[in-house]
């Protein structure tokens, strides 16, 4: 996958691509500080950051409404901030900190939000798919006009729990959109290395679900897949998927020494840095002013730093809470 | 009226789905087969394909489904055919079930169901006879039931679907056919407390599930050589009901514990483990214990009865904390 964005697309006016821009700049700046808080030993446990892949998720979300369900992979940082979670409650759940969006009991790889409608934060490969196959079943049995989008890597492909939830959903007919980041490596194993069949949309299609692949790397044409996907599941035309090619920047995690893949590769999709796309493009159509930019990263840069300064602030839960939230302290309605 | 433990289960399952629209049954062979121990025999054509609704042979896939519909405001009962298969969805029992609601700082309620059948004694081999429902007692986060009577059958599922977290049920497969009289407006039971089947006060004999029956003849035959045995009904494997079988033990000062499971880190070396914690300074003897030989369960008739409680070792083993050597 190489060269600029789609000649095709542009956005819709400068406002559009001035917001796609800044949801993708608040997830960078966002997690380049995770990098250094984690260095900084303000973050412990596992950390994988997103960098590289936020055009997926700012794409995608994009084309959701409020009511809409989302559930993600261990990768969720930016998912959960543009589905609407507070950077503040992100990291100080990464502090472990109890105004943290989970208390501080889920960490980097488990956040959770009701009032948005995230549903995690899983750290089991492929684990978030029957859950979210169960998810747009409710939808469907309520009459609910609701989809429910489930984000997971191509590592989870080999897993057996992909396969019954395509066919679940296919079979049951469900609202669901699967949203495939491929980024090429499952951890360390390329893709090449773990699947016989490396045409992921084919995979899918096997289900008889509708499935195709999409440039992940650039914003405008993930979000308009996500909408035509999006507004066919709404629409009663069952289980969609989409493979959005793209590619992780930094280590899959903290303890990644990233002897899996050559550093020229690494350089060579840096090159389609999917913000840098959107900017130079927007720049070239005369939709972004030097002005613009440095706003838009003021912006981004101000939320992060207030960030830091809730998550700093954060209390810890008291240890006697310990056992709370084993078992639930209300009756279900 | 009559009723077998089979048609009380489907009774149970019949009255969540005609009180609550959220319910629905899921599960392989639940509908058009009728269930594979024919439990929800009549259901698919009372209730319909979506409220009874089968699915492929695709364990995690349709229990994590359950545990999501759960999520969405659902009340499912997801129904794995026997616990040998729930292996294939341990990673949605325990990873999400079991831990949904602490990851998300209470955030997230899993009011989930999984009823399946467990247990051996049915020549089955090694793949078809585990009793792993201590097993999954170890889990927090989840609610092991193990119903051993008509009442509990009928009675616990209601009780189950109106708790707000993932509840286990573990049928044992050789209590379908048992019958007896069971009251037509039976209804919900409570899910928290053991039950004493028989008083008694030279032993506690502890049980649940499967080998209930098999411990009341045991205690039939030991009220013959003199022995009084009282027998507990734990109901409920996680949590355990400390205080009834403490109380139990506090009175007879002798215990035994009958497990089909195995003895080597099974529930009844956890109980045994409670009663030695809080109740060392009343026993009279050690804690005896009646488990599955550690063994694969075998094929062969002979071979699989040795394996397995009997009530003859039942006896033997009431006797010996009892120091009645018969």
């Amino acid at each position: 996958m190489t060269g600029p964005l789609s000649p095709s697309l542009r956005p819709r006016d400068p406002g559009h691509g001035r917001h796609l821009l800044l949801q993708m700049l608040r997830v960078r700046r966002l997690e380049e500080r995770c990098v250094e808080l984690y260095s900084a030993a303000k973050i412990r446990g596992f950390l994988h950051v997103y960098i590289g892949e936020e055009a997926v998720a700012a794409g995608v979300l994009e084309s959701l409404s409020a009511d809409d369900t989302v559930v993600a992979t261990y990768r969720e940082h930016g998912h959960a901030l543009l589905r609407g979670v507070p950077a503040g409650a992100i990291l100080a759940e990464m502090y472990g900190r109890v105004e943290g969006c989970c208390r501080g009991r889920g960490g980097s790889m488990h956040l959770f939000d009701a009032a948005t409608n995230f549903y995690g934060g899983n750290a089991i490969v492929a684990g978030g798919l029957p859950l979210a196959v169960g998810l747009a079943l409710a939808d469907k049995m309520s009459g609910r006009p609701h989809v429910t989008v489930c984000f997971f890597g191509e590592g989870a492909v080999a897993e057996g729990e992909f396969h019954e939830s395509l066919n679940l959903a296919a079979l049951w007919d469900l609202p669901i959109l699967f949203c495939c980041e491929n980024n090429l490596y499952a951890m360390g194993t390329a893709l090449v290395r773990s699947e016989s069949q490396t045409d992921l949309a084919l995979k899918a299609a096997s289900y008889e679900v509708s499935a195709w692949a999409v440039d992940g790397m650039d914003v405008l044409a993930v979000e308009q897949a996500a909408r035509t996907a999006v507004d066919a599941v709404r629409s009663g035309a069952g289980p969609h998927f989409l493979e959005f090619r793209t590619y992780r920047f930094r280590a899959h995690s903290m303890f990644d020494p990233e002897r899996y893949r050559e550093k020229a590769e690494v350089v060579a999709w840096q090159a389609r840095d999917p913000i840098t796309l959107l900017r130079s493009s927007m720049e070239e159509n005369g939709q972004l002013t030097a002005d613009d930019w440095t706003q838009l990263q003021s912006e981004a840069e101000s939320e992060v730093a207030a960030a830091v300064k809730f998550a700093e602030s954060g209390t810890l839960e008291p240890v006697e809470d310990l056992t709370r939230f084993v078992y639930s302290e209300r009756r279900a309605p | 009226m009559k009723s077998s433990y089979r048609e009380a289960v489907r009774a149970g399952i019949r009255d969540a789905l005609q009180r609550d629209p959220r319910v629905f049954l899921m599960g392989e062979d639940v509908g058009a087969y009728g269930g594979s121990f024919a439990v929800s025999l009549g259901l698919l054509e009372e209730f319909g394909p979506e409220r009874i609704r089968d699915t492929p042979l695709s364990e995690s896939g349709f229990v994590g489904a359950g545990i999501g519909a759960a999520l969405g405001g659902m009340r499912p009962i997801v129904e794995i055919m026997t616990v040998n298969f729930s292996l294939l969805a341990l990673d949605q029992i325990v990873n999400n079930a079991a831990s949904l609601l602490h990851m998300s700082g209470g955030q997230f309620h899993v009011p989930l169901v999984i009823r399946m059948t467990t247990g051996a004694g049915r020549q089955l081999g090694a793949q078809h006879s585990h009793s792993l429902e201590g097993w999954y007692a170890h889990i927090p986060g989840l609610r092991i039931l193990v119903p051993a009577t008509l009442e509990d059958a009928r009675g616990m599922l209601w009780t189950a679907l109106e708790d707000p977290d993932p509840v286990l049920i573990f049928e044992h497969g050789s209590l379908y056919n048992v019958t007896g009289e069971l009251d037509d407006g039976a209804g919900p039971v409570d899910i928290d407390t053991a039950a004493i089947r028989r008083p008694g006060g030279d032993v506690s004999l502890i049980t649940y599930g499967g080998t209930l029956p098999a411990v009341l003849e045991a205690a039939e035959q030991l009220a013959d050589a003199g022995v009084d045995a009282e027998v507990l009904d734990l109901r409920t494997l996680r949590p355990l009901d400390d205080d009834a079988i403490l109380a139990s033990v506090a009175k007879t000062r002798r215990s035994v514990v009958v497990d089909e499971g195995w003895r080597s880190g099974g529930i009844s070396a956890e109980l045994s483990a409670r009663i030695t914690e809080n109740a060392f300074y009343e026993l009279d003897a050690p804690v005896g214990r009646v488990c599955s030989a550690e063994v694969p369960i075998p094929y062969a008739r002979h071979m699989e009865a040795a394996a397995l409680p009997s009530v003859e070792r039942i006896v033997a083993a009431a006797r010996e904390v009892t120091g009645n050597g018969g």
